[in-house]
Order: C-alpha cells, then structure tokens, then sequence
C-alpha cells in the first residue's frame, strides 16, 4: 500500500515536471517570501510574483514546494505550452 | 525635469516610483518615508510571529532592486504639506519642492482607549517594530490576551500561540468576525483555535489593563473577571494616516478622498493605497480597502496620471486568501452585512465590500473543514466564501470577478446540491 502510495506520487511529480511550470498571481501574492524561503534550489519565487513572471528559471525542480507552501494560494501549475490542448 | 515625491514606503509608494521611474526616466523622483525598516511585506509580519520565515525575510528589495529606480531616499516624518508653495517639510530633514506628489501614508491601528493601554505589554501589529517587540516581549511572558476582530486578530492569537504563550481571546459579541463570516463559518475557527489552546472569552469587555511598575500584569473584565497576563494585544481596527492631509486642507472623510485617476481635491497631490477613498464616478459610491494589492495598484494608477498618462482605477472584487486557525479561506466580493463590535473601525487586510451583503441566496456545503458559501445574484455571483479545500477558489474569483452570467447553472443551485461541482463544471466550460 505504501509502496503504491509512493510510486503514485512519483508518477504524479515527473507528470507535473514534464509538463508544467509555476505560475504566480499578483492579485493574491503579499510578498512575504515563503515561497522564496522555501525553494530548495533558492530560486527567489518572489520577485517572479512581484513581477508577475512565470517561474521560467531553467534550474526550477518543479517541485511544488512554493505552491504547497504559499499562505495565499497565489502560485499554481499551468500545463506549459508544449502541452497545452489546442482550441476546437 | 520633472520633481516627483512620494511620501510612503509601503506598497502603494514603491509601486508609484516604480511606474514613475519606467514612463519619465530623467525625472527626480524622492521618497520620504519614518518607518525605519523601508519597504517589506506587512502580511509577511504574522508568518514571522508564526516561525514561518526568518526577520530578513520580511524585507522585499535588494539594493539590486532599487538601484534601476534611481531614486532618493529621505528618512522622516513629514511634518506639513503646502499645496500652495508646492512645499512638503520634513521634520530636521529639511523641504522637499515638489511639481506632483503622492501620499502613500497607509493606516495605523487604532489605539486603544482602555486605562493602562499605555503600559508595556501592550502591543498591536502594524509594522516591523511591532512584531519584533511582541517576539522579544514573548521570551519573558507567560500568558497573553488578544483583544479585537478580524484577520488581524486571528493573526495575533495565533502568533502567541506559535510563541509559546497561554492565549486568551476576548470576543464583545457570541462569535467570531459575525460581520463576515456566517455562524457556521465563526465556529469552525473557534473550534480549532480551541482545539490548539486558545482560551475564548465571549461577550467579554475589557475594563481596565492592570499594571506592574508600568508593565502588563493583567487585565479587568467589564465583568470583575480578572487574568493574569504580561501581554495585551490589540486589534480593533485601523484608521487612515491621513493628518498631513487634513492640515493641507485637502478633502477627506474616512480617508483621503480622491476621483478614479487617484487624485485628491489638489490636482497636483494624489494619494494611494490604505489611506485613499476612492470615490467611483458611476456609482458616486466610495470604498476604502486595506488589502495588499489594491494598494499597490492604486500606487501605479496614481503614477500614470501623475506623469500625464491617463488612467482610471477600476475597482476589482475585494479578495483575500488568507489561512485563519490553518485553515486556508478565500473571500471574494460581498459575503457579510452589520457591524463587527470587536471592531472600532476597517480591520487592516480587510475590505468594505465583505459587509455589504446583497440582496441574495447564501447557501452552503459542509463538511468537517471545508464549506463553501456562494452568494447569489439574479443573474451573476456576487460573493463566495471557501473555506478549507480551495479548488473552487480560483473558478470562483474568475466568476465573480468577470460578472460572469450563470443563468444557466442558476436552477441548480439549491441547498443540498453538489455545488462544488456544478460550479466546477461550469467554469470548466467556460474556460475551455
């Protein structure tokens, strides 16, 4: 049960790592540099948001610590363009 | 050349020199600021009460950062504005000349009342100072008493709590924030501050804080209930920062009022952020928020129009996401009505918009930690509230922020449907 638990998970991760990167929302984000202090590549998540730039840093695991952590839902993954379904 | 001063370190300035700085890049741009700490985040202040991020953390900019702005910085209080004499004083720092200014002053809390609010001990949470004096008061302190409403509030009894500290929590009315949260919503928090050791006082006054030498020793209720405490916290409100103006003679009511190009009765003083009342054109109506991001782009319409670009601010849906007794909780739009007792004016993270409860269907779906309340219009979605789970919050901030029309969902949505998910689905399509 574990196991399958774990392996779903890693599925789940390299699924998210292939297709997606971090997208920050300026209307939600405070700028208190959770997500910055929590990037374990030490990516400044942060001044992406004050940007308004999505997590473009080729070094980005993907990993979703900086989501997870965000206290204002303020980052999510988008499906990167490569991935995106065309219109109908 | 042109002389721009912002008065400000807040969000609503550093965004006003920010767009200064990128539409003139000859001009002289200042700004005067008497928070010691510069620009950081303000919100950020309770995770570094929580443990969550480290003081240095707080502040926002490297020298990296300021250095494409290419502005001045004055260190002071400014002390009197001359709109005549175009003339802004700065205590022993001299007078600015300014051709345009912005007063980006934000909000302070409002200060308590009660005898011996002046001890040590007693504390708010407003700035940097603050929160470095309740961390520094909380490794002598035993037991602590939150007195006020809101987010803010909340924050406080929850960064005590992180600091080790027995909370008490004195509430004026039966529940928490009721002029916001529905009663549903007030006891799923209360309940899991309860759950992590907060002590609820409810229809508690306080009638005098007790003192020591001049510190905290305790507090009085209206009751003669008496608590052992060496901190009073504070949260009862704010108000604008508005003095400088008000002495300019420049009109103001509960905040510096302005027209949707964020200029004041001057035209050549603007102001932005928690201090500005903006009055609509259309509606004739004014709001006041004390929320990050219409600070901020409120500092950058102020910047536009004050370097003679036109542009209006359109005033979005009030949101805020914020984690409340951990759990993470949206509010979009109107979702309450009446007065909140335990506050004496807007709480800072706050909005107007949240009291003016619409002439709608409010229904909701339970469980354990997560609810959903949707307020619904005729035609439209006026409010939300999202509480826990918070798949829905982001469809829903799209919804309402978009006026989108739900005629065809409206039939629908009944108490004991699946509304999360017809609101899921609906949004999907319309996404798509």
């Amino acid at each position: 049960m574990g196991i399958e638990l774990s392996l779903s998970n890693e599925s789940k991760h390299r699924e998210v790592m292939a297709t997606g990167r971090v997208i920050p929302v300026q209307s939600r984000c405070v700028q208190c540099g959770i997500c910055s202090f929590n990037c374990p590549i030490g990516i400044d998540v942060r001044r992406h948001a004050w940007m308004g730039e999505p997590i473009d840093d080729s070094h980005c695991l993907t990993c979703g610590e900086c989501v997870w952590r965000c206290p204002r839902g303020a980052l999510r993954f988008e499906r990167t363009e490569l991935f995106k379904r065309e219109e109908a | 050349m042109t002389r721009y001063v912002v008065v400000g370190t807040g969000v609503a300035g550093v965004a006003a020199i920010d767009t200064l700085r990128s539409r003139d890049c000859n001009a002289e741009i200042t700004l005067v600021g008497d928070d010691p700490h510069g620009f950081y985040s303000r919100p950020g202040l309770a995770y570094y009460l929580t443990g969550e991020i480290p003081e240095k953390q707080l502040t926002i900019f490297t020298k990296e950062d300021w250095k494409p702005l290419n502005s001045k910085y004055v260190r002071g209080n400014a002390t009197r504005l001359n709109p005549q004499k175009h003339q802004l004083e700065i205590g022993s720092a001299g007078t600015l000349t300014y051709d345009r200014l912005l007063l980006a002053t934000g909000s302070v809390a409002v200060p308590s009342s009660i005898p011996g609010a002046d001890m040590q001990g007693v504390v708010k949470l407003d700035d940097f100072d603050d929160a470095r004096r309740i961390v520094s008061l909380a490794r002598h302190a035993r037991s602590a008493v939150v007195v006020g409403g809101g987010i803010i509030a909340v924050e406080l009894v929850e960064g005590l709590k992180a600091l080790g500290l027995k909370v008490h929590y004195f509430l004026r009315g039966e529940r928490y924030w009721p002029n916001v949260l529905d009663e549903n919503e007030s006891r799923l928090l209360e309940h899991r501050l309860t759950e992590d050791g907060v002590i609820f006082h409810f229809q508690t006054e306080t009638a005098e804080i007790l003192g020591k030498n001049g510190k905290v020793a305790g507090i009085r209720t209206t009751k003669g209930e008496t608590i052992r405490c060496e901190i009073v916290a504070m949260g009862i409100g704010v108000k604008a920062r508005m003095e400088l103006a008000k002495a300019a003679g420049l009109a103001t009511e509960r905040g510096i009022l302005t027209n949707e190009t964020m200029q004041t009765s001057d035209p050549d003083i603007f102001a932005a952020g928690d201090v500005s009342q903006v009055r609509e054109a259309l509606s004739g109506q004014s709001f006041m928020d004390t929320l990050w991001h219409p600070a901020r782009e409120t500092g950058r319409i102020a910047a536009f129009n004050m370097a003679g670009v036109s542009k209006t601010y359109k005033r979005k849906v009030a949101i805020n996401v914020v984690r409340l007794a951990g759990v993470m909780t949206t509010i979009i739009g109107a979702v309450g009505s009446g007065i909140d007792d335990d506050l004496v004016s807007v709480a800072r993270g706050s909005s107007e918009t949240w009291q003016q409860l619409p002439n709608t269907i409010s229904m909701q779906s339970n469980s354990d930690v997560n609810h959903l309340r949707l307020m619904i219009g005729e035609q439209s979605l006026l409010g939300a509230m999202v509480m826990g789970d918070q798949k829905l919050s982001w469809p829903l901030q799209d919804l309402i922020s978009s006026n989108a029309d739900i005629t065809s969902i409206r039939h629908l949505l009944h108490p004991g449907a699946a509304l999360g998910q017809i609101v899921m689905d609906f949004w999907s399509n319309l996404v798509k």
